[in-house]
């Protein structure tokens, strides 16, 4: 009989170092990724915390000072980041709404299959499959008052509509316009999975209890899209507060402060000649504090839809 | 099977080898500068300027050959054709010195981060720079240019170049004799006009019926007014003239300050000065002059930079446009511009004052600080080649804008394209916006105030600027400019 020293001297395992464990093998796996998180995540978010109390600039070769909360008290006496705010918020509002309905809209006039529904739902994506910049250049001459299409489709000879982007009361109408235009199909998107979720018996049984359209959807259909709605809600929130590029390639942030988002002036104090390091960070923690508490609530209110 | 698994020695070792060959990678890159030479003595530039090696310290004045074993310079500037330009006229360096010059282009919306983030980290990507006219006082205290004060008059020929452009382009602070780049690449703006509307005899004898004097190049800031009100005409898709009204950067405050200079207003007196300068009732008339000409430009107008301008005049829409001289090129060329043979170029008409002025554009080249002592002498002796009257005049014939006055005032020159003529007049009435350190900051506030007041019509000439004005003193107490 031979024993397992036996087997183990026969095929010279015993010689063999010995091979990684499955807790190790796991740590190879992980440790990279950690590293990584840690490098590019924390350590600039850590960083960039720092650097909010401080007065640093990405092109001076002077090392920071610390200034405490002189950034942050800067920011929050300053009256004119307060009008970018409020433009900031206003512009929130107006195309997050507006692409819910739109977005839901079409989601529910697209949900019944019927001839050329997949060629139709296909193109309507095509918006928000394209780059922000591309999207705001050729939105900017579609805008031209003297030969952009969108005046004249809305009936006015050429020449003669409305100027859009120079004017203060249409510029900020004008980007969410565009915006909504490019992600109204995305809140589509979420609610067609929303919608061809919800199960066929629910309705059957309004139906037999003679239940009315209205009733059905304010009963069945909005409840069970809730969820998927607000998370696309909830997305398209954070990236409108974050709107820059968009508002780059078709106004500029003008006319005036009229277009002037929260970013685009975080952009100018960041770089664009300025460079002031410090003050953009704290900037930039403020919007970060905003969106968490935002996106918080938003949370807070999807969980209790699940419970409920 | 067993035999091919990976044991946690042998992991251990490939990844300290993998480590360390990514160590010495990242090292290995490019050859280190040596340390400066001792022998570099410092001098301390007045108006708060760091400590910076001057270009005779560094023993670049002693005459002595180019480069020894430096075999290639390279300048960064930014990505448009005098560039191009450039690098065909540095060809001739490689016969004279046997070293090549390369110019590194980066294009314009990331020309001075990149330069900046550069200087941060003393970097020694570029021998020299061809920066920006706003940067001088920022990269002169920062430490980044070399100050080539002692060598100016002489070697480089300083006295030689339009006065102008050498306060412009090379002084800092103004007024100091203190210089720290050679004016190479002069530009500021002018005007391109539709020379075949304004010789039309019947618009010439409508224009004198409405307006009792010819139709022909303006003399005054007010005729160009009359001018553009005459031929706009909007069923036709006719429109005045075109100007810089863009929000970026420093295009509106550009535009503004033809107008500003011409009124025998300023952004400040040369202590620093603000209020009662900037905000004068000079400068308050230029700027609702400057509005007044707003309403001549076509729908679409709000946020026009040199592109927008151009691509106006070129589809006709415009007649008379506003622009960098850098960008008439284009205009002149049939290929782009199908009113080309039609098109004439003038310079900025006078003020009220009778003064012209025109904003500056252009730039002139620095030295790099960080470089070692061998490239600093040998990027010097470039520098000297390059002022060379002949080389100036080469310069120029590529297409490049020299400062050098001769080469301007020669007939050769300003015959050479529709548009030097009109130059050569303009580079002897430059002015700038500030060129402090905290020039950003000061240019960020007069933007948005402009365009708050030109574009999107709020409030009067009178609160935009004594708002910036409050705002350009904060700025410039902060900084220690103004006490």
């Amino acid at each position: 009989m031979y024993g397992a020293k036996d087997i183990e001297s026969r095929t010279g395992r015993a010689r063999q170092p010995a091979a990684l464990s499955d807790a190790a093998l796991k740590r190879l796996f992980l440790w990279p990724t950690l590293g990584l998180l840690i490098a590019f995540n924390l350590f600039p978010l850590l960083y960039s915390l720092y650097l909010s109390f401080t007065d640093y600039s990405a092109i001076s070769s002077r090392a920071p000072q610390w200034i405490g909360l002189q950034n942050y008290r800067d920011i929050l006496n300053d009256g004119q980041l307060w009008i970018y705010f409020r433009n900031t918020g206003k512009y929130v509002v107006l195309s997050v709404a507006f692409e819910t309905l739109v977005g839901f809209g079409m989601a529910l006039l697209l949900r019944r299959k019927f001839f050329g529904s997949g060629i139709i739902t296909t193109l309507i994506l095509i918006p928000m499959m394209c780059s922000p910049v591309v999207v705001g250049l050729f939105w900017k001459m579609m805008y031209n008052p003297g030969y952009g299409i969108f005046n004249y489709l809305l009936g006015f000879p050429a020449g003669r509509g409305p100027d859009w982007l120079s004017s203060p009361k249409l510029a900020l109408w004008a980007v969410v316009i565009v915006d909504v235009w490019m992600w109204a199909p995305y809140v589509m998107l979420l609610c067609l999975a929303g919608l061809s979720a919800i199960p066929d018996y629910l309705y059957e049984a309004a139906e037999i209890d003679r239940a009315g359209p209205l009733y059905t959807f304010w009963r069945i259909t909005l409840p069970q899209v809730a969820p998927l709605l607000l998370i696309a809600v909830l997305f398209r929130t954070i990236e409108a507060f974050k709107t820059f590029d968009l508002v780059m390639g078709l106004t500029g942030g003008g006319p005036g402060d009229t277009t002037e988002l929260v970013a685009v002036d975080l952009y100018r104090l960041a770089f664009l000649g300025q460079f002031n390091t410090g003050k953009s960070s704290a900037l930039a923690y403020i919007v970060l504090v905003i969106i968490t508490g935002v996106s918080n609530i938003y949370v807070r209110y999807l969980n209790k839809l699940k419970e409920g | 099977m067993s035999d091919s698994k990976l044991d946690r020695r042998r992991f251990l070792r490939i990844a300290a080898f993998s480590g360390i060959g990514a160590v010495l990678a990242a090292c290995g890159g490019e050859a280190a500068p040596s340390a400066p030479a001792g022998g570099a003595a410092p001098t301390a530039a007045s108006g708060g300027a760091a400590a910076a090696p001057t270009a005779a310290s560094s023993g670049a004045a002693s005459g002595g050959a180019a480069g020894g074993s430096v075999k290639e310079l390279t300048i960064l500037w930014a990505q448009w054709d005098p560039s191009n330009y450039l690098q065909q006229l540095v060809k001739d360096y490689q016969g004279v010195a046997g070293i090549d010059v390369k110019v590194v282009q980066e294009p314009w919306g990331t020309f001075g981060d990149r330069f900046f983030t550069e200087m941060a980290a003393k970097g020694t990507a570029w021998d020299m720079v061809v920066g920006d006219s706003q940067w001088l006082g920022q990269a002169s205290t920062n430490g980044n240019y070399i100050e080539i004060t002692d060598i100016f008059n002489t070697d480089l020929n300083g006295k030689a170049l339009a006065p102008a452009t050498v306060t412009a382009y090379a002084e800092y602070p103004k007024g100091t004799g203190k210089y720290w780049a050679y004016p190479l690449e002069g530009d500021a703006d002018g005007w391109a006009y539709r020379k075949d509307l304004f010789e039309d005899p019947k618009e010439m004898e409508a224009y004198k019926a409405k307006y009792n004097r010819d139709l022909k190049v303006p003399e005054t800031w007010a005729e160009l007014r009359d001018i553009a009100e005459f031929f706009t005409r909007p069923d036709k898709n006719l429109y005045g003239l075109g100007i810089y009204t863009q929000k970026d950067y420093d295009a509106i405050t550009m535009g503004y300050e033809n107008v500003l200079f011409s009124w025998g207003a300023d952004w400040g007196t040369p202590d620093y000065k603000v209020q009662g300068v900037l905000n004068s009732k000079e400068a308050v008339e230029a700027l609702d002059f400057y509005k007044s000409l707003y309403k001549f430009v076509p729908p679409g107008s709000s946020n026009d930079f040199f592109q927008e301008v151009n691509n106006k005049f070129t589809a006709g829409q415009i007649v008379m446009a506003m622009n960098y001289f850098a960008f008439f090129p284009a205009l002149a060329n049939k290929s782009s511009n199908p009113f080309a043979d039609k098109t004439g170029y003038f310079s900025n008409p006078k003020g009220p004052s009778g003064k012209s002025f025109a904003a500056l554009g252009g730039q002139g080249i620095s030295l790099i600080s960080y470089i070692n002592d061998d490239r600093k002498k040998a990027a010097t002796e470039f520098l000297k080649w390059l002022a060379k009257d002949d080389t100036q005049k080469k310069w120029a014939q590529l297409g490049g804008y020299t400062c050098n006055n001769a080469v301007l005032n020669s007939d050769e020159f300003k015959k050479a394209t529709p548009y030097n003529a009109a130059f050569a007049e303009t580079m002897q009435k430059v002015k700038d916006f500030w060129a402090v350190p905290v020039y950003s900051e000061m240019l960020q506030v007069s933007q948005t105030n402009l365009h708050n007041f030109v574009v999107a019509d709020q409030g009067t000439a009178q609160e935009a600027l004594d708002d910036m004005a409050k705002k350009h003193e904060d700025t410039l107490k902060k900084a220690g400019l103004l006490k």
